[in-house]
């Protein structure tokens, strides 16, 4: 007899409303917030969590460098394993694959996982660009990093320049119907998309993600665990994880092979032959807006060079034939260490039919990805609305 | 062999804390002179307080206010004073039980030697002159010979002007050295040349170099000249002022693929309108005197590389 893995099932799911600044609660305050929610969500208490699985931005992004100390109090891991993960921007997304894993191994039966950040404490910009000596400091902030390889996309695949100012209408629009979104411009219009200032040129303001403070989490379990649900589970049909160096002779900043190896684990273990029509919407990592076509790329949604045309012709809308980011994506919520877990979450909120004002409609099988550090680390998932059939 | 760089890194920030319900309790009541715990689930008093309760998970609210007096749990001698510690002279660590606390509060005591300090002694809080709301107002622990004598009261927490965020400045002090091939690298390009590494597995050179090839996993060795000029294979346009970075606005920060390397490296462009920097520009360095490293990159006037030249390296 083969050993199968154990089904995994996300059967809780609670978010904080994402803000500039929680000044109101302490970072122990606010991943409780989170963990309170999917708890009271799974209607399940503290005492039936086995394990807690835990994520962050990177330490000097807000100056806490153990937080699985002190935090196992505010999240009754005392008398539990607990354990954190660490990879850059992807964290929350191989946060929760972290914590799936232990369910599917059947090591543990039912797991928290959360992911947070309070970028309100520190300054992100300043924990990217530390002065390191000898090197020549040329720039700070993740914007002037990524620029440049959003000006190959558009040189590669000639795809015209208002295609991100698309995107960022798009996703602000969705974060509207969001009530945890971070921004809610209820003014916004294309024009105002477009008329924003130039950050690092062909980024602009306006197609760049907000600074949050938020937390995300998620209650995971096994077979057993999801038929006590009291309400339907969202189903973990593939996950995977993929890393390679920031820089390398002949990486692809525009479409990393990590990431394309990655979307293939993941479509192998859900048994998806044509991403494009097989799944109903995706949450994906898109700091800047012009990450949308560059993914749909990357990913298996569009072919190379095509990803722009997806986001031109409306597809992606959250009406279209495959919405991308329907709860307004970090272009909209970013408190970095919880927006990976955030994208996978709203993917299992969407299958299971919870997303409220922002549910696709009749969405069945959802992609939640994350990716981090120089485009090195990947983290996807694949939900379903009925459990897996492999 | 060159010389091994070496220098100090000092990495420092203000990170600030909101508080939070309970420490602002306690932080406010420091600087009343006043020591607040909270009580658990089953009526231990812990102090300093916490939020959750550490065995069942609970939410703690229920604050109290216990002595200024206790009784010292363990200790340790600090035989020399560092920066940032209580006192300005050598002191003892010890934790000490507050009179109607059930757990111990880590502080410093002020008394002259190891000799003078014992598991059980009594001490008391000598308050700190000003006092801002942080744990800093109990300046330190000093002897006390009188009997444990204080019950812990109830409080409501409730004070004018809470103090609801402190500043918890961070600070580490690195001595970093770029290691063998950074430091070589470095060397040469402040005699103003660009020396790269070759790959002996892929034959891929690497500038600046690692020392290792992070593809084939393989020691690099092998010096190559690159250079001077090369190619801007892609480009932003920075209109961010970054704190610690003193150049004007709006400059082209650009992917420069040297003749000779196989990835690009990082520099600025000046010497042409920002508007006019391209894809495919041909550049080379510009040194200043004494400088480390080039200032910026400038046109070469050639004609701009063609994209199938370069696109690999994009
Ligand atoms: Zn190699």
């Amino acid at each position: 007899m083969s050993v199968t893995k154990e089904p995994v099932a996300v059967v809780g799911i609670g978010q904080t409303k994402h803000v500039a600044a929680r000044k109101d609660v302490s970072i122990a305050g606010l991943v409780r917030e989170a963990a309170q929610r999917a708890l009271q969500d799974a209607q399940l208490t503290w005492a039936d969590i086995d394990a807690v699985v835990i994520g962050k931005a990177p330490d000097f992004f807000e100056g806490v460098m153990m937080p699985e100390l002190y935090l196992a109090d505010a999240l009754g891991a005392v008398g539990k394993p607990m354990l954190r993960v660490h990879t850059a921007g992807s964290v929350g997304g191989s946060t929760a694959l972290v914590a799936s894993k232990l369910v599917a191994s059947r090591v543990h039966k039912t797991v928290l996982t959360l992911a947070f950040e309070k970028q309100s404490e520190s300054n992100a910009m300043w924990g990217l660009s530390l002065p390191v000596p000898f090197q020549q400091p040329l720039l700070a902030g993740a914007g002037g990093f990524f620029a440049p390889h959003v000006r190959a996309y558009m040189r590669r695949t000639g795809a015209p320049d208002h295609i991100g100012s698309l995107v960022a209408y798009k996703d602000r629009r969705n974060a509207l119907k969001n009530p945890y979104a971070h921004l809610h411009e209820k003014d916004i219009t294309l024009e105002k998309v477009q008329a924003s200032p130039m950050l690092w040129d062909p980024v602009r303001y306006s197609e760049t993600c907000p600074s949050s403070d938020g937390a995300c989490a998620m209650i995971l379990t096994d077979r057993e665990g999801a038929a006590r649900s009291p309400q339907a589970p969202a189903w973990v049909h593939g996950g995977a994880m993929r890393s390679e160096p920031t820089m390398f002779a002949g990486k692809d900043f525009v479409s990393p092979q990590a990431g394309k190896d990655c979307a293939a684990d993941v479509y192998q273990q859900a048994g998806i032959k044509d991403p494009r029509r097989e799944i109903d919407l995706a949450e994906i990592y898109v700091p800047f807006s012009w990450y949308e076509p560059m993914w749909l790329e990357n990913l298996g949604f569009a072919e190379e060079g095509e990803g722009w045309k997806l986001t031109e012709a409306g597809v992606t809308e959250l009406d279209g034939d495959l919405p991308i980011n329907p709860s307004g994506g970090v272009l909209s919520t970013n408190p970095i260490g919880a927006s990976g877990m955030i994208r996978f979450a709203e993917a299992a909120l969407q299958v299971r039919g919870q997303a409220g004002e922002h549910q696709v409609d009749g969405a069945r099988k959802a992609m939640g990805h994350a990716y981090g550090g120089g485009s090195q680390f990947f983290a996807m998932w694949l939900v379903g609305s009925e459990p897996p059939q492999n | 062999m060159p010389e091994l760089l070496k220098a100090p890194l000092v990495v420092e920030f203000p990170f600030t804390r909101s508080l939070g319900p309970v420490q602002s309790a306690f932080l406010t009541g420091l600087r009343e002179r006043t020591v607040l715990g909270v009580k658990t689930s089953d009526d231990k008093i812990l102090v300093p307080p916490v939020e959750y309760d550490p065995v069942t998970a609970d939410e703690l609210r229920d604050l109290v206010e216990v002595g200024a007096t206790g009784t010292v749990t363990t200790w340790a001698w600090n035989p020399e004073h560092r920066r940032g510690q209580p006192l300005g002279k050598p002191f003892a660590w010890i934790l000490v039980k507050l009179d109607g606390a059930d757990t111990a509060l880590l502080h410093a005591l002020d008394v002259d030697g190891p000799d003078a300090v014992h598991t059980g002694m009594r001490v008391r809080i000598r308050w700190a002159e000003e006092r801002t709301g942080a744990i800093t107002d109990i300046a330190c622990f000093e002897p006390y010979d009188g009997d444990e004598a204080s019950e812990a009261t109830p409080h409501d927490g409730e004070f004018e002007d809470k103090v609801s965020g402190i500043v918890a400045p961070a600070r580490l002090d690195y001595m970093y050295s770029p290691g063998r091939a950074a430091s070589a690298y470095i060397t040469s390009v402040a005699e103003r040349k660009m020396v790269g590494e070759r790959c002996p597995s892929c034959s891929k050179v690497y500038i600046p170099p690692r020392g290792a090839c992070p593809t084939c996993g393989v020691a690099t060795r092998e010096e190559v000249e690159v250079g001077p000029s090369g190619t801007v294979t892609t480009f932003c346009i920075v209109n961010v002022k970054a704190k610690n970075l003193d150049i004007e606005l709006p400059y082209v920060y650009a992917h420069i693929a040297l003749d000779g390397a196989d990835l690009a490296l990082h520099g600025r462009i000046a010497g042409i309108p920002y508007d006019q920097v391209r894809m495919g520009l041909r550049v080379e360095p510009v040194w200043t005197e004494g400088g480390r490293y080039p200032d910026h990159y400038r046109p070469t006037g050639e004609p701009d590389a063609d994209y199938d030249t370069y696109k690999e390296l994009v």
